[in-house]
């Protein structure tokens, strides 16, 4: 047979080497995968039923792909792609635990995921019954009186927890202009209160790596709407003035936001609420196992004290005589969802947490704290803390000393690790620390991983001294190199159809 | 008592050896004790997978509304297409499911080009050049949209058509507050958007949904030449599913394009996670919200895919964003883009069709009841507003007693004083999708004939 009439056949190597094609480069014209219901609808024809003016003068290109070739190809992409369920990612700030699968199971019964988003209360009990005991047991986490579900991340949480910051100041006929933010913030702080309508004021650390107290009084006023802390900070570093922070910014009548995204290293030890705080988000995505997908879903629900209850999104799902009914909280700020929020993530979150139960919960905090600090000390000849003490649920470590005596980066290092079989950590943050490798171990990750991990990075030590110049060059056995990330800033190529440079 | 905790007792002896920490609570020393929570959690015990596994399942079971109970013909941005078993199995694989951000793109090309092919399919449907990797949902991409044509124009006056899907406007109100943008809601006339009610001077942004809410065709040549005398930009909600047939957002001239994306390949999942599309002009690329994925090489010369113009983004500009998103909804993009493969061209017509076939078969037959009058006037593609002789809520009640889930009651939808039609609790919102069968149907117009009596 002569060469097919078009489309190319998905044949790279396991693990590739070489590119996959893209779907429209295997597509060939007349192909097809769909099968659909036979419906017996009367099949009028289109132009019968549209005005011509809306009809485009063909369909919209897609691909033509048999079933065969769709499955060869998205399984080929799957095997260039790094996972939690493939090997540790140890990813500062991230919190890559394992997810259990039991969880999944649970996200895909059809009672849960065949349900219309708008069918009444009486039909969809049993999701409401979910919302309902995931918010009390949110709660009984964080210390708060009562919980939004819709965030559907850890930003939009954020940004809810701002505007309710906002709805309660100005229900007190209390205008303010300003939120603090310690300098080693996640990059999602600033552009919240951005959006929320606030101006940053950073607050800088102390040589502890915590909120310098005294700084934060001396920026402190009464046009201070709030700060927004994440305790323990991205140093992995718990803030030890917290009451004497929260009992500061209350003075001035400015409220405590706590940024959940460390909520792993404390559960059931110290309560968000307890510490003062009176806005909290979750990250459920981290904490609560629910897997990230590549860069989501997840879920930011968001817990607030007594105070802020009536300012919360609504509807919320509430108990109502034996069942569950929807209410909107009084002065609520509105929705922040097109629904109620990633439902199917929220049933995740709580299927986790029956599993564990309350000493569950705590163990995994601990655990978690113990693998950290394990790795803390295993690692400190090589690569010293930024911060020599106990960390919590993770730590943030130093490629200094690497680059100092080889050329050798805390990129490198990262690079240098895929080639080991293991994710590297977060890089270069938090930005107040130089040369910064970011590592969080998890709960669910074996001494033996960690132990492996260690000897991994001793390997890419004695590299850094016998070659470093191949350690820039790392990754080599990955399906792809380092990439050229300034050609794909310069000439955008963001599509298949797009012109190329 | 159950975790997925690997140690054994003596594995935490020995590593708290290590760190010279004599107990696991002695890990949490430096932590002020006032603070400190006396007597654990006040939550349940754990319990084992199987012991949990008899809960979870009375969840689903107590939801009437589940897809084995009611067959299904409520819509309002939320349909029940085919999800084929090879479209879940290949969005499922772990290696997508238990990733994260393609930080470190030579272990993440399969996502990274994922949401490439995803995002040349989402420019083609939306007819236009850039689209993101996403964004949470339909409602959240709107709210993007009005955020992306502040920053082009440097106005904050948009003028948001009461056709856009009630809950999205709602959320659009909601952030307005933040960014103090001024949202003016513009009526709709027997369904179609009035722009003559309003001033367009100062427009940052027209948004206009196509097809409508309400499932109107409206055209959309009058909010393109509104918006260009204003020298604002017009932004289009448009449904994914009938873009595969309809006229593209661009070719109407739209500047941006948001839409929900669950059409393909996500289940209903009592609404979410969901998909929100976003889609604009080459001239908007600098202002471009979350991720976008470009193509470019690698060092040895070979094709490789990376998330590129990321000075825009917060963890790099910080409070100069253009917007805060970090976590998106990349796994509902995966799981677009193969449902999209699965289809191809001719499937997502022909999905398309028949919702439309389907559409205005139920609609020809249920408008000849007495008790029943369409609510809306004009051109409709696969869904359109019934206007009752009975409040909507009791006949969507009724009718699941006969095993259908009549649609959507207008009245549970919209708020108080909306814009978009009078009387909303006499309004039903009924969709078809291709999954809806002649019987089904006729079943349906039955059923409504005798809840109406």
């Amino acid at each position: 047979m002569t060469a097919s009439p078009a489309g190319r056949a998905s044949s790279a190597p396991l693990m590739g080497r070489e590119a996959e094609p893209t779907l429209f480069e295997i597509s060939v014209p007349g192909r097809r995968a769909y099968q659909l219901r036979t419906t017996d609808v009367p099949a009028r024809p289109l132009t019968e039923l549209v005005p011509a003016a809306h009809l485009a003068e063909a369909p919209v290109p897609i691909a033509e792909v048999s079933e065969r070739d769709l499955v060869a190809h998205v399984t080929r992409l799957s095997h260039r792609q790094f996972s939690v369920d493939l090997g540790m990612y140890p990813l500062g700030s991230c919190t890559m635990k394992y997810n259990p699968k039991f969880c999944d199971a649970v996200a895909a019964d059809p009672g849960l995921a065949s349900v219309h988003p708008a069918a009444p209360a009486a039909l969809t009990q049993g999701w409401l019954q979910i919302l309902v005991e995931l918010e009390e047991r949110l709660c009984a986490v964080t210390g708060m009186a009562a919980a939004t579900l819709q965030p559907a991340a850890g930003a939009a949480g954020e940004l809810t927890g701002l505007l309710l910051m906002r709805a309660y100041h100005e229900s007190r006929g209390d205008v303010r202009r300003r939120v603090i933010i310690p300098d080693s913030a996640h990059g999602t702080n600033p552009a919240s209160v951005t959006l929320g309508g606030y101006e940053v004021t950073t607050v800088p650390s102390n040589d502890r790596g915590l909120v310098d107290l005294e700084a934060l009084r001396g920026v402190l006023g009464p046009d201070v709407a709030g700060i927004m802390l994440t305790n323990p900070n991205t140093l992995g570093l718990f803030e030890e003035e917290i009451v004497e922070i929260a009992a500061a910014v209350h003075e001035v009548g400015g409220l405590l936001y706590y940024d959940g995204a460390n909520l792993n290293a404390i559960l059931g030890v110290v309560r968000p609420g307890d510490m003062g705080f009176d806005i909290v988000h979750m990250n459920l995505h981290k904490t609560f196992a629910t897997p990230h997908g590549g860069g989501g879903p997840g879920a930011g629900p968001v817990a607030v004290a007594a105070h802020l209850v009536d300012f919360l999104p609504g509807p919320r799902a509430v108990r109502e005589g034996a069942g569950y009914a929807w209410a909107t909280p009084a002065r609520s700020i509105g929705r922040v969802h097109g629904w109620h929020g990633n439902a199917l993530v929220l049933a995740r979150a709580l299927a986790y947490i029956h599993v564990h139960g309350a000493e569950g919960l705590t163990r995994v905090a601990q655990h978690a704290v113990l693998n950290a600090n394990w790795l803390r000390r295993r690692l400190a000849a090589i690569l010293p803390a930024a911060h020599d003490r106990a960390c919590m649920h993770e730590c943030t470590l130093r490629a200094t000393p690497l680059k100092d005596a080889y050329g050798v980066r805390a990129l490198d290092v990262a690079k240098a690790l895929l080639e080991e079989g293991f994710h590297a950590p977060t890089v270069y943050f938090p930005l107040i620390v130089d040369e910064a490798l970011m590592f969080e171990p998890t709960e669910t990750e074996s001494p033996q991983t960690l132990e492996a991990l260690a000897q991994a990075i001793e390997r890419i030590a004695e590299r850094a001294a016998s070659d470093p110049e191949g350690l820039h060059r790392a990754p080599q056995t990955t399906p792809v190199a380092r990439v050229d990330e300034a050609r794909a800033a310069r000439h955008l190529v963001a599509t298949a159809d797009a012109a190329r440079p | 008592m159950a975790d997925y905790l690997p140690h054994t007792a003596e594995e935490v002896a020995a590593m708290l050896a290590f760190v010279g920490v004599d107990s696991l609570e002695g890990l949490y020393a430096h932590v002020p004790s006032a603070v400190r929570l006396a007597g654990g959690l006040d939550l349940p015990a754990g319990m084992t997978e199987p012991d949990a596994a008899a809960l979870v399942a009375g969840y689903g079971a107590a939801n009437r509304a589940r897809a084995s109970e009611l067959v299904c013909f409520a819509g309002a941005g939320a349909y029940d297409h085919e999800v084929p078993p090879v479209v879940r199995a290949l969005a499922g694989r772990s290696e997508f499911v238990t990733a994260y951000t393609p930080y470190q793109p030579e272990v993440a090309q399969g996502v990274l080009q994922a949401i490439f092919e995803y995002q040349t399919l989402v420019s083609r449907l939306a007819g236009l050049p850039i689209a993101n990797a996403s964004l949470y949902d339909g409602a959240t991409a709107l709210v993007e949209g009005l955020n992306m044509a502040h920053g082009a124009t440097g106005r904050s006056r948009m003028l948001v058509s009461s056709g856009v899907h009630p809950h999205w406007r709602a959320v659009a109100r909601t952030f307005a507050a933040g960014t103090g943008h001024e949202i003016v809601e513009v009526p709709l006339v027997e369904g179609h958007t009035d722009w003559s009610s309003v001033d367009a001077t100062d427009a940052a942004a027209l948004v206009v949904a196509y097809p409508n809410y309400l499932g109107v065709l409206e055209d959309l040549a009058a909010a393109k030449a509104l918006a260009a005398a204003a020298g604002g930009l017009l932004v289009v909600a448009g449904d994914p599913v009938a873009a595969g047939v309809l006229r593209s957002a661009g070719s109407w001239g739209a500047d941006v394009f948001v839409g929900e994306g669950q059409p393909f390949g996500t289940a209903l999942s009592f609404g979410g996670p969901y998909l929100g599309l976003f889609a604009c002009a080459e001239a908007q690329v600098r202002r471009l919200p979350g991720r976008i994925v470009g193509e470019t090489l690698d060092t040895e010369g070979r094709r490789a895919y990376v998330t590129t113009l990321r000075a825009r983004e917060q963890d790099i500009r910080r409070e100069k964003a253009t917007s805060n998103v970090c976590t998106n909804q990349t796994l509902m993009a995966v799981a677009a883009a193969v449902q999209l493969g699965w289809l191809g061209t001719a499937g997502l017509a022909e999905v398309a069709t028949r919702c439309a076939q389907g559409a205005h078969y139920l609609f020809d037959e249920v408008t000849g009841l007495d008790g029943v009058t369409p609510a809306s006037a004009g051109p409709f593609f696969r869904e359109f507003a019934l206007r009752l002789r009975r409040p909507a809520r009791e006949v969507v009640a009724r009718l699941a007693d006969a095993g259908i889930l009549a649609g959507v009651a207008l009245d549970t939808l919209v708020d108080p004083g909306d814009r978009s039609l009078d009387a909303p609790e006499e309004v039903l919102l009924v969709t078809v999708t291709e999954r809806r069968t002649r019987a089904e149907i006729d079943h349906y117009v039955a059923a409504m004939r005798g809840a109406l009596q």
